[in-house]
């Protein structure tokens, strides 16, 4: 396992107590797990998405990862409506373990509340976080 | 496993452990009227020699194979077990066999489950096999839970057809109860075919199960019926209970079906009173990963050598807890692998020599009691089963027919009541002209 030391984790983007990313782009937002959190489920062979069009609200489980060894669900950090799933994880889905921050996003969303997204935690909060796990 | 009978000493031991007074005291949280007072009502112990007489005894009020003349199926068949799978299933390493959790010591018993998850993808036309469910009965309601998921509970509802097997629906409704989904059932056209027209006012349905050759023994249009379906953007479920249809007739991938499921008793099960059966089941890749039970897999070793395993166990129970595909979380070993060794032993060719053998017996008998004057209720093409309208009165002929060893199929009025003084009747390869033709003469006595 990585030291937290070691762990990618961007300026700029936000971040969940679930261990979900959010970035921010023209009009959505897009997101996907951290570095952490690829780390922990190991090999992922298979990411079960959403379809373009729905909606779910903050906490909603939209999604689950499938790992060698374990399911886990994913949750939406903020309210919104599914714009685009990354359809690169049907033949690729260990993207997410490789490239959790870029090839690896899992949805794009368009977000009801900008503020759900402002509470979300920055880049130090995060890894103040990851340190008291 | 031994088996230890606790002592009385055992018992005080445990009791003074725990710092219980007596037993009453140990049980003393489980509420008065949930537990039993007093002894159970059981017979005083038999002798091993009365006990194989009263089993006797017990076995003599049934009408039985080869004794009586079977002429029903409705769901079990009476097939002839090929002496190699009776010989090989005697083997202790299979008989003894139990879940192959550790690959490293179940090579054997994992590669049987394999081949038999790969002959029956074949033999239903499907891309995948599961290692098998309970029945039939539960594969069915196994299915439509499937479709549910598959709808990711947009839709509440799904639909079957009311020529699928009496008892399946039955277990189809206990399963859905407690979920809140909605079951709703297709009436059936006077031809003995599925009404799929009703389809056509039902909304947000997220599986529709059709069975073929249906109750009734008639062979559904299926690709009709897979194509109405698939418009109304539901899954194609395809149940049946005579797997050795697909011998002769198209199977159900060919059709379009998106999950299918059925019994595998005919597959070298024997015909016990009420059980073990197979449930088969089989699915489309794309909902691979919505499917129930468990699914073995070929792989390499570090060394490069084939190997199987439990393959998607992520999805089961025993890891994924109540997010799993299903509760179950096991499957009919044993009657698995009795299929495997049967359909192995038969090959493609016998299995499509033996369909057709049950086929055209099937339809001599049939032509018989035409000719004899009976009414054959419904003009669509059967496999090894069919209809047949007797005259009013014919529960006299029926009795007397057993009198004299012959089961002239099953009187539908118990499950269908407009259906009086009709039978099922059904012909495998087991019934000779002669029985036929006797079965005949006696009916029109």
């Amino acid at each position: 396992m990585k030291e937290i030391s070691e762990l990618v984790v961007p300026e700029g983007l936000r971040y969940s107590n679930d261990h979900e990313w959010v970035r921010a782009e023209e009009d959505n937002v897009r997101i996907g797990i951290t570095d952490y959190a690829q780390e922990q489920l190991g090999e992922i062979v298979f990411a079960e998405l959403p379809e373009v069009g729905d909606t779910f609200s903050k906490g909603d489980e939209f999604g689950s990862l499938e790992s060698v060894k374990a399911v886990a669900e994913v949750f939406m950090p903020v309210t919104g409506k599914i714009i685009a799933i990354n359809e690169d994880l049907e033949d690729n889905p260990d993207l997410v373990n490789k490239e959790p921050y870029e090839g690896g996003w899992l949805i794009e969303v368009r977000i009801k509340d900008t503020d759900e997204f402002n509470a979300l935690m920055d880049k130090d909060e995060y890894l103040e976080m990851l340190k008291g796990l | 496993m031994r088996y230890l009978p606790h002592t009385e000493e055992d018992i005080a031991e445990m009791l003074q452990a725990v710092g219980a007074k007596d037993l009453d005291d140990l049980f003393s949280t489980i509420p008065r009227d949930c537990r039993r007072s007093g002894e159970l009502a059981l017979p005083e112990p038999l002798t091993e020699w009365e006990l194989n007489a009263h089993m006797d005894a017990l076995a003599g009020t049934m009408a039985v194979s080869p004794e009586y003349k079977v002429f029903m199926g409705a769901g079990s068949y009476d097939h002839y077990t090929p002496a190699s799978v009776s010989y090989l299933l005697g083997r202790s390493e299979i008989s003894t066999a139990y879940t192959p959790y550790q690959p490293e010591i179940s090579q054997g018993t994992l590669q049987a489950i394999y081949e038999y998850q790969t002959l029956t993808s074949r033999l239903l036309g499907m891309d995948v096999a599961n290692a098998s469910m309970y029945d039939g009965a539960s594969a069915l309601a196994e299915a439509l839970l499937m479709s549910i998921r598959v709808a990711r509970g947009k839709k509440k509802t799904v639909a079957v057809s009311g020529l699928i097997h009496p008892l399946y629906r039955r277990v189809v409704k206990t399963y859905f109860d407690p979920t809140g989904y909605k079951v709703l059932e297709l009436p059936y056209l006077p031809d003995g075919r599925t009404d799929l027209s009703k389809l056509d006012d039902m909304d947000d349905i997220a599986g529709v199960a059709i069975q073929s050759p249906n109750f009734f023994g008639c062979v559904e249009d299926m690709e009709a019926a897979g194509e109405k379906i698939h418009q109304k953007k539901a899954l194609f479920v395809v149940g049946f209970t005579e797997p050795l249809t697909y011998g002769l007739f198209k199977n159900p991938g060919i059709c379009g079906a998106d999950i299918v499921c059925g019994e595998g008793q005919s597959l070298g099960i024997p015909r016990s009173f009420g059980g073990p059966g197979l449930g088969m089941f089989a699915s489309k890749k794309q909902y691979m990963r919505n499917m129930p039970g468990r699914l073995i897999g070929k792989t390499k070793d570090m060394d490069g050598k084939d190997g199987f395993v439990l393959t998607l166990a992520t999805r089961e129970q025993h890891i994924r807890r109540e997010k799993a595909t299903s509760n179950i979380c096991s499957n009919q070993g044993l009657c698995a692998t009795t299929a495997v060794m049967y359909m192995a032993s038969l090959g493609s060719t016998g299995m499509r020599e033996l369909a057709k053998l049950n086929r055209d017996k099937a339809e001599y008998l049939k032509a018989e009691l035409k000719k004899a004057g009976f009414k054959i209720s419904f003009d669509t093409p059967t496999f090894n089963e069919f209809v047949v309208e007797f005259p009013e009165g014919f529960d006299r002929n029926y009795q007397e027919l057993l009198k004299r060893k012959i089961v002239a199929g099953l009187p539908l009025a118990t499950y269908y009541p407009e259906l009086k003084n009709h039978c099922l009747l059904c012909v495998t390869e087991t019934r000779t002209r002669e029985d036929m033709d006797e079965l005949v003469r006696e009916a029109k006595k």
